[in-house]
């Protein structure tokens, strides 16, 4: 596997200011001109020293703001603030705070500079650095992107020690003893004479004080907890069913609430009737909302059960109508007219193709859902005062200015509480569902309203990952690829996804070909054109965004081109690698799967694979035998390099959940559409992978 | 009215005889460690035991229910784990853990039914319980672990 002990390239690539261990860096100081969004919610005595560490008499809660979606993200960030501030990660509370500009994402953007991972040069650097001005302006804050370790990493590990250092202050004047005196230990300062004052005992006094500004960070070989494995905070409660998702909240007088949305997206309801879900046990109200309407009953089951009893006459959305003509849209779109990105144009591919002998090859890949297991819920709360949300989201800024607009309501009256999520995959990048709950809430004000999707409208609500169609032309022999031709169609992302969050964005669309021009082989003809189609169904973020069919299509053509060629997979790959970090991993996977070539005996093969994406070289070799029952995944080798790994046993679980991701969609998941819906309404219809076929 | 009798205690409901266990638990009684993911026995999330044997409690209704039901608060807590649980924090299964309660109680009911299980006694119990995550490598570890605790190792 990748070696631990390497640089923390992630956090390095996106230009990070601190470097890790050593260095005195103004935290405070660097950070003032971002209110402390704690502050303003403290009692006397109560002590916010960083907008992510409160310390009151009661206990210790430290503020991890990205939001926890299976990922360990709630983990992975107190360990960063616990490493510096002597605390036990399991003995403090864990808020993800109310969303406030202080927790700015400066690392999400930076995917979508305009270099390749690899490309270290100094314009590609300070691009990447600049990426995050943006991002701090307008305090974008955002879970996603593979962005919270690198987005995190300094910035968390300063809170702790500059709170460390605060309570350490107030505690040499409480004592009279000089700070260099004083050690701490799990959640106390130890005095020169081997008392311990807990830190709840010093709030108060830590509250009087101006944070102390420069602190030095440990180095990595003082660090107790980054590195080593780690019991997850939230392990307990998720084997004891005791964890609190946004499905399961409950209030006094609350009511429960579902939604029929025209499964058309986008196009509105032209009339309904709702004669007998009003007349239905347990109903309360009916509301008409945007796109929909929506029933308010006494349970959750009663609300589904009249939401289906609706008469709801659609309107029509302006997207094709069935699968076979969106790929006739895509194929339309394989034109120069359509052109959105060259970005790899290496040597003269059109030269070396025109000498003929080619080989062509065509894949497609389907819209996808995200269907994680917890159907999209929130509760939402409306009085004229203000509104409470309370719902599992990585874009609570955005749902703040939304839910303002909607309601009328200052941005400052919003109050977005964040709850653990049940798994996104992408799909919490979206606040459709957050959006009906406060249009439902504001329909009873004073009344908290549970709104849950049944699986059947979240399967059809969901905004999928958009089909695609990769045309390649190539040429290869006598143990060379001489040229690679790659075209992708398909329709924007963030177009599509940030166009509803926000805007558009100019340009050319990165994620459109991610995950294929930005590859580190240095082929001497080598072309990857990105197409953008027209816009179809709404699409949106889905787990590696657009490696996700992009490696794909780069992988199935290298390899054809490599047999071809007449070489080994791997031996291919490894001459024409560029990048050394990659060639690493390349390695890495050879050795670990003993790679001996495809072919292990008439019924069993392996196939390699390799991706960079988000900043991470991945390679995998896949081990497949024929059976009775049809192909079976033996085994899966995965070498990958991520540079810094803060807790190695989630870091294999998110490794080896990723396969299964990947695997279980390409053999078992697809959306097609008929009359502008998609076909599959529920889980025997997507399955994703099941415990059988998952590899070892 | 209608009496169940969930993790010990009795309960009296006023629903309709149609009315899936699982809302009964979640909205009525406010036992929410049993999850909906998909209403149609396909996701295994609202797994609970009635008298012991594993159910998909998004089509048992309530009119139709016979026996005491034990839902995951039931097969023990933070203070008093189930082996089950124990393996399951030791091997670190959860990811998002929206599954996991229904994955639990389908590994405790294949362990009583099945105390030794081989790798396709697990493949064949645990593969209608989904999880989105990809825990699945980590579920089977745990399903021996549990096992080797439940023998008394």
């Amino acid at each position: 596997m990748a070696s631990i002990g390497k640089i923390a390239r992630r956090t390095f690539l996106i230009g990070s200011a601190a470097i890790a261990g050593g260095v005195a860096f103004g935290f405070y100081a660097a950070n003032r001109d971002l209110q402390n969004p704690l502050l303003a919610g403290l009692k006397p005595g109560e002590a916010a020293i960083t907008p992510f560490v409160k310390i009151t008499a009661d206990g210790i809660t430290l503020i991890t703001p990205r939001a926890d979606k299976g990922q360990g993200a709630y983990s992975l960030q107190a360990m960063l603030i616990a490493e510096e501030l002597d605390v036990d990660p399991q003995k403090v509370t864990l808020s993800p705070g109310e969303p406030a500009p202080a927790y700015f994402n400066g690392a999400v953007l930076a995917e979508a500079s305009p270099f390749a991972a690899y490309d270290e040069s100094w314009i590609a650097e300070r691009v990447r650095g600049l990426m995050a001005v943006p991002a701090k302006l307008v305090g974008l804050q955002m879970t996603g992107g593979s962005s919270t370790v690198p987005d995190m990493f300094d910035r968390l590990r300063e809170a702790g020690a500059v709170a460390r250092e605060t309570l350490k202050k107030a505690a040499s004047d409480i004592h009279q003893v000089p700070v260099d005196g004083l050690s701490t230990r799990d959640g106390a300062v130890i005095l020169p004479d081997g008392s311990s004052v807990p830190y709840t005992a010093l709030a108060d006094a830590a509250s009087r004080i101006e944070p102390v500004q420069e602190v030095t960070l440990r180095s990595s070989d003082e660090w107790r907890l980054i590195g080593k494995p780690f019991r997850r905070t939230d392990s307990v409660a998720k084997s004891t069913g005791t964890q609190t998702y946004g499905i399961d909240l409950s209030f006094d007088g609350m009511l429960y609430a579902t939604v029929k949305a025209n499964p058309g997206l986008g196009a509105r309801v032209l009339s309904f009737d709702a004669s007998v879900a009003e007349t239905m046990r347990g109903v309360k109200k009916i509301v008409a909302i945007e796109n929909g309407v929506a029933v308010i009953a006494d349970n959750t089951w009663r609300a589904f059960q009249a939401a289906d009893a609706l008469q709801i006459e659609w309107g029509t959305p302006d997207y094709p109508a069935h699968t076979q003509s969106m790929w006739e849209v895509l194929d339309a779109c394989h034109s120069d007219d359509f052109i959105d990105s060259r970005k790899r144009n290496d040597g003269d591919v059109e030269t070396v193709l025109a000498e003929g002998g080619l080989i062509e090859a065509e894949y497609r890949v389907p819209y996808l859902a995200h269907a994680p297991l917890e159907p999209m819920n929130a509760v939402a709360r409306f009085s004229d005062e203000r509104l409470d949300i309370w719902t599992g989201t990585q874009i609570p800024r955005f749902i703040q200015d939304h839910a303002a607009a909607l309601s009328g309501l200052p941005a400052d009256k919003v109050h977005v509480h964040n709850l653990p999520i049940g798994g996104s995959f992408g799909r919490r990048l979206e606040d459709t569902y957050v959006l009906q709950a406060v249009e439902i809430a504001m329909a009873v004000p004073e009344t908290p309203i549970k709104l849950t999707w049944s699986r059947e409208e979240d399967m059809a609500h969901d905004y999928p990952r958009p089909m695609a169609l990769a045309r390649a032309r190539g040429k290869a022999g006598n143990g060379a690829i001489d040229a690679f031709d790659l075209d992708i169609i398909s329709q924007s992302v963030a177009a599509s996804w940030f166009g509803r969050l926000w805007f558009a964005p100019p340009g050319p669309d990165v994620t459109l070909v991610a995950g294929a021009w930005d590859q580190p082989f240095a082929l001497p003809n080598y072309r990857v054109t990105g197409f953008r189609a027209i816009e179809m169904v709404p699409v949106s973020s889905w787990r590696s965004v657009g490696a996700s069919g992009n490696a794909f299509f780069h992988e199935c053509f290298m390899d054809e081109l490599i047999a071809e060629a007449g070489v080994d997979p791997l031996e291919a790959r490894l001459k024409l690698c560029s990048h050394d970090l990659s060639r690493n991993v390349l390695e890495a996977v050879g050795e670990l799967s003993d790679w001996n070539g495809p072919t292990i005996s008439k019924t069993r093969a392996r196939g390699l694979a390799f991706t960079l994406s988000f900043g991470v070289p991945v390679a995998e070799v896949v081990e497949i035998s024929v059976t009775d029952e049809g192909i079976r995944i033996d085994k899966v080798f995965v070498a990958c390099e991520v540079g810094r790994i803060v807790d190695p046993v989630n870091f294999e679980a998110q490794v080896t959940g990723s396969v299964i991701w990947g695997l279980g969609h390409a053999m078992n998941c697809e959306l097609t559409y008929e009359n502008h819906v998609p076909v599959q309404t529920n889980y025997d219809a997507y399955e994703g992978m099941r415990l059988y076929q998952a590899p070892d | 009215m209608t009496q169940i009798r969930v993790n010990g205690s009795l309960h009296h409901i006023d629903v309709e005889d149609d009315m899936p266990l699982l809302w009964v638990l979640r909205d009525e009684l406010g036992i929410t460690g049993v999850k909906y993911g998909c209403g149609i026995a396909q996701c295994g999330a609202c797994t609970v035991l009635v008298d012991g044997i594993a159910m998909r409690s998004c089509q048992l209704a309530i009119g139709d229910l016979e026996g005491e039901i034990t839902t995951i608060e039931g097969l023990g807590n933070s203070d008093a784990l189930h082996p089950v649980q124990e393996a399951w924090i030791e091997e670190q299964v959860a990811q998002c853990g929206y599954c996991q309660s229904g994955q639990v109680i389908a590994a405790a009911a294949l362990l009583t039914e099945i105390p030794d299980p081989s790798d396709k006694d697990i493949a064949d119990y645990m593969s209608g319980n989904l999880c989105r995550c990809g825990t699945y490598p980590r579920i089977k570890a745990a399903v021996k672990r549990a096992a080797a605790k439940l023998k008394g190792v």
